[in-house]
Formats: structure tokens, C-alpha cells, sequence
């Protein structure tokens, strides 16, 4: 069939709200695209985990300690869906893993920040949890099915991860001087990268307006970061925390908060390569993988071992 | 990881319901796929059994062939009971 044919067939479907699945055939672009999304999604989730998991060791009752280490299990698991969702594209999974450890695949850069106190960890699962949940529960209806699902699954457990987050947030403000001093401060150190996560303004987002005809992407960066501003000003309030931008407003025309600027140069220096943590990220996934590469030689050597002596 | 074959996972989340595919895995073998099933796909207690396939023993229908392949059922609506016109008196059918 002629490849402008096909396109047309496929762009149809997709005007008809119809999901693409693994076997379906599928535009080049789209398989690219939908390979690199996903991966870059897959690897963020398992990068998340260096940052909270810093703090598990360091968590300051035993029940906290017992949640941070479900958090972050999570994460792990959630990268998984998502390495398996890549996987149906035709992309191998060692292949994925070369590509984050080489630093040919991005993640997302809100891991390059550190988690400096335990209130960072209140910080995290509020604003960037909230924020991730804001733009999965959108990805819930992207066009392939398989990442979709892989979103469903990932919003039903995400929403401990922020509950979890905010309480955190709610026991230091309840607390002492210097506890409501270390959230407030950890409030200042996320707000604006939080932000960030939803990705440059959309005039400046070049990809966005064939992932939105292709309905992977549902709905715009900038759609999605207002959502996200208009939902947590009130959080901020239960806090008793002030949000660290002068410019923010309700506007009653709008019916929407104006908000202040983003360090655009801060936003593109961090994502290519200049955040505060982006080496130390990069380091420590490279040394898992190096450290464990015995224990997946091991496994595979004692599977097939064992299959060896039943043949015989 | 080369060594690790693909698995593809079904989970009944409970009897009487039938193990539905959430998603794939790799391990060396099916016990292990199981371990891991376990681990990725039951945090939450979503399942009480655990199906595990090897990914290439899976035979799946060519979504290019479904006009043809499915066409038998396409002109047979009398498989359907509202095809039948019956009096609105007749009870319990």
C-alpha cells in the first residue's frame, strides 16, 4: 500500500479515537517518538529513586523509613512497565539500558536536583509527584495502547506517593520553628524546577504539535503546568508555606493564577547536562549496573546449569 | 540481560475472574518470572495467581488480516436474539 495511503488510514483511526497496539501498523515518526517518550519516561522512574533513596537510611521514624522504601519500590516497578511498554516497539531492553548509562537518553532533569533535608522528601512527593501525576493521568488516554496502560497501572499507585509527600509537608509546618524553616526552604528549592517538569513554553516546543495530532501528547505543556499551579497554590495555603514567586495572582478574568517566569536559561542548562547532580546520577546508575553485572551472569549461568541437568 | 528471556505475565486478581496480561518481564526461567511477576505486578494484592509465558511461544493474529479473518461472523446478525421478532405477550424469553 502506498505509504501516503497508509498514513491516512492511521491518522483516521487516530481522528476516531481508536488505539494503536503492538502489531498495528504505524508511521516511522510515531514508533520513534512513542521508543524515545517512553524510554525517557522508563528512565526517569528508576533515576527517582536515587534521590528519595538517599534518604531511606536517614528517615526519621521507622514507619517513614517503611513508606520511603515502598516509594521507591515502586519506582522501580514503574520503570518496568514502562522498559516493557518500549519493549513492545521493537527496542531491546540491554539496548535501553546502554542508551541511559551512555547519556544518550535523557530523563527527566527535576532528578538532577539534590535532596538535601528530610524536608525535600516532603517536597518531592508533593510538588514532583503532583506534578507527575498531573501529566500521567493525561498520558491515561495517549493513542498506543500499550503505554496507556502502563499509565493506569502507574496513577492508581502514584497517588500514595504524593499523600505521602504532603503529610510529610503538614508534620514539619505542625512542628517546630526550624522544622516549618526546613519546609519552607525545601518549598523554595523545588517550585520553580517542579515547573519545569512540564517542559518548555509551547511556542518553544517544536515536537508538541504532531505528538498532539497523533494524540500522544493529549494536552500542552503550558495546559498542563497552569493545572498544576491553580491545584497546589491552595495546598501551599494548608501549609501555612509562601509559594516563591512575587508574580503569582489570582486573575478573575482568566479564573486562573498568573504566575512569574521561568529561569529559561536554568530550565536548558540543567537539561543538557549542567544540573547540580546530573554526573552524580549518571555515576551511580553506571556503578549498579557494572556492580550487578555478576549477579546477572550468575543467575543465567545457574538457570541454565540446572536446565543442563534435567536434559540429562 | 541477552540471557534473560522476555516473559509475558497474566494475573487473575481473584476466582471466578480469568488471569488477564498486564505486562512483561525478563528472567532466566519461569520460577524466576514468577518471583518477579510477584514483585512488579502485586504490590497492592492484585492477584491471586500468576501466569507466566515465554514472549516467542505466544502466536498472535495479524492485525493486517483481521478484515479477512474475521469476516465469517460479519454476516451472520441471526447468531444475535434480537434478530428474532417474537409477540411482546411471550414471557421468559
Amino acid at each position: 500500500m502506498d505509504i501516503s495511503v497508509s498514513n491516512n488510514k492511521f491518522q483516521h483511526r487516530i481522528d476516531l479515537e481508536e488505539k494503536i497496539e503492538a502489531k498495528d501498523w504505524m508511521p516511522d515518526g510515531y514508533r520513534k517518538t512513542l521508543i524515545r517518550q517512553i524510554a525517557q519516561h522508563a528512565h526517569s522512574e528508576v533515576v527517582g529513586m536515587l534521590p528519595e533513596g538517599n534518604w531511606i537510611s536517614r528517615a526519621p521514624t521507622l514507619k517513614r523509613k517503611a513508606i520511603l522504601l515502598a516509594k521507591v519500590q515502586d519506582e522501580a516497578g514503574h520503570g518496568l512497565y514502562l522498559y516493557s511498554a518500549a519493549e513492545t516497539l521493537g527496542i531491546d531492553r540491554e539496548t535501553l539500558y546502554e542508551e541511559l548509562n551512555s547519556g544518550k537518553s535523557k530523563y527527566s532533569s527535576i532528578f538532577n536536583y539534590p535532596a538535601l533535608t528530610w524536608a525535600d522528601i516532603g517536597a518531592i512527593g508533593w510538588l514532583v509527584d503532583g506534578a507527575a501525576i498531573l501529566n500521567q493521568v493525561a498520558l491515561c488516554r495517549t493513542s498506543y495502547g500499550p503505554y496507556a496502560r502502563a499509565m493506569v497501572k502507574i496513577c492508581k499507585e502514584e497517588s500514595f506517593h504524593q499523600r505521602q509527600g504532603f503529610e510529610i509537608m503538614l508534620t514539619l509546618c505542625n512542628g517546630s520553628e526550624l522544622q516549618k524553616k526546613m519546609a519552607q526552604d525545601a518549598l523554595n528549592r523545588w517550585w520553580w524546577p517542579s515547573l519545569m517538569m512540564f517542559g518548555p513554553r509551547d511556542s518553544e516546543s517544536p515536537n508538541s504539535s504532531q505528538n498532539i495530532t497523533w494524540k500522544i501528547k493529549r494536552f500542552t505543556n503550558d495546559d498542563l503546568r497552569q493545572k498544576f499551579v491553580d491545584m497546589t497554590v491552595p495546598q501551599a495555603a494548608i501549609l501555612g508555606l509562601t509559594i516563591p514567586d512575587e508574580k503569582l495572582s489570582w486573575n478573575s478574568e482568566r479564573n486562573h493564577y498568573d504566575m512569574g517566569e521561568i529561569n529559561w536559561e536554568e530550565f536548558w542548562n540543567v537539561l543538557n547536562g549542567n544540573g547540580p547532580c546530573n554526573k552524580q546520577r549518571l555515576d551511580a546508575r553506571k556503578k549498579a549496573h557494572e556492580n550487578g553485572s555478576w549477579v546477572r551472569d550468575a543467575a543465567a549461568a545457574y538457570s541454565s546449569k540446572k536446565y543442563k541437568k534435567m536434559a540429562s | 540481560m541477552n540471557t534473560w528471556p522476555l516473559f509475558e505475565v497474566f494475573i487473575r486478581s481473584k476466582n471466578g475472574l480469568d488471569h488477564k496480561h498486564v505486562g512483561s518481564l525478563h528472567a532466566t526461567d519461569a520460577k524466576m518470572a514468577i518471583e518477579n511477576a510477584r514483585d512488579v505486578y502485586t504490590r497492592r494484592q492484585e492477584g491471586v495467581s500468576i501466569w507466566v509465558v515465554e514472549s516467542n511461544l505466544i502466536v498472535s493474529s495479524d492485525p493486517a488480516e483481521n478484515e479477512s479473518l474475521f469476516d465469517p461472523a460479519q454476516d451472520k446478525i441471526y447468531r444475535h436474539p434480537t434478530f428474532y421478532n417474537l409477540p411482546d405477550e411471550l414471557k421468559h424469553m
